[in-house]
């Protein structure tokens, strides 16, 4: 079962990813933004960082690479896609996600660690985990506060506190089907004793289970 | 031709960086500023002979690329 991490230009989180599944155990590969063909994977991860520099809107032009129509089909299919960050951000441009995000409600980066607490697992990042169970996860980031006037996205990760006025404290959103998830602290940068948390390989681990998932009906 | 395109957020939509300058405004004395939203405004410079089709033209990127309706609202001035 193979994982795509699509690097566009200005992202930057996009091989700690890469060292966070592959200490999981899973098969990994970083793949170009204009590459055209995911045929080969099972699921995608969007990496976190600046895409285009944030240009216009965060993933406002990151939307239209290539390699979007492919995560575009795969979600379609019922793959698993993650968005970290940035590739949030990116998955609400695209409409694969509802709402969209502005700047935190005190306008500071945030950059520390969030306790987020599961309050849905009917999802490919969650589905691992137990509701009410409580994360250390590294937050990151300006454009944190997602809001959806459509009332439509599902929040499946929610934090404790309220670091960025994120609507109903979202940290994680899910579509209706839950294969596609959206989540704005770094999963991936909590998987070692060494980073101050390990919570985050709960998340990744869900997610590489759900593309053996996604492989196993592929292959019957 | 001249084309202005003003990207403004939805009222439904918090801009907290409005309500930080409109604080800024009152520590200054200017209590009478009683609301700030910090839209956005492109100019731009577009090829085409017609200032209706240039319209349309520019409406379509603002639905494609430049604006996002869950947050923005959009208006586009053709100066012919």
């Amino acid at each position: 079962m193979k994982t795509a991490v699509v690097v566009f230009p200005g992202v930057n989180c996009e091989h700690d990813v890469v060292q966070a599944i592959s200490a999981l155990g899973g098969e990994v590969e970083l793949v170009w933004h204009r590459d055209n063909d995911l045929a080969e994977f099972d699921g995608v991860i969007l990496p976190g960082g600046f895409a285009h520099g944030d240009a216009l809107r965060t993933g406002a032009i990151a939307r239209f690479s290539p390699a979007m129509r492919e995560v575009e089909r795969m979600a379609a299919a019922g793959a698993p896609v993650l968005g970290i960050c940035n590739g949030w951000q990116i998955l609400c441009e695209s409409g694969l996600i509802p709402g969209a995000h502005i700047a935190n409600r005190d306008l500071s980066f945030i950059c520390r660690f969030e306790e987020v607490e599961v309050v849905d697992t009917d999802s490919v990042l969650t589905r691992g985990a137990r509701p009410g169970q409580r994360l250390r996860i590294p937050l990151n980031s300006y454009e944190g506060s997602w809001v959806d006037p459509s009332g439509e996205g599902r929040v499946v990760l929610r934090y404790v506190g309220d670091p960025n006025g994120s609507q109903n404290r979202a940290a994680a959103v899910a579509n209706t089907a839950g294969n596609v998830v959206g989540v704005m602290p770094h999963p991936e940068r909590a998987t070692d004793e060494l980073l101050g948390s390990t919570d985050g390989r709960l998340l990744l681990e869900s997610f590489l289970h759900s593309t053996a998932l996604v492989g196993s009906t592929v292959t019957a | 031709m001249k084309v202005t395109v003003t990207i403004d957020r939805r009222p439904e939509i918090a801009d907290p960086e409005g309500t930080t300058v409109k604080r800024a405004l009152h520590e200054l004395g200017f209590s009478e500023a009683t609301s700030v939203r910090m839209d956005r405004v492109i100019h731009m410079d577009v090829d085409g002979d017609d200032p209706d089709e240039v319209k349309a033209r520019v409406e379509d990127m603002c639905r494609q690329l430049l604006t996002n309706p869950v947050l923005e609202d959009f208006a586009v001035e053709v100066e012919s």
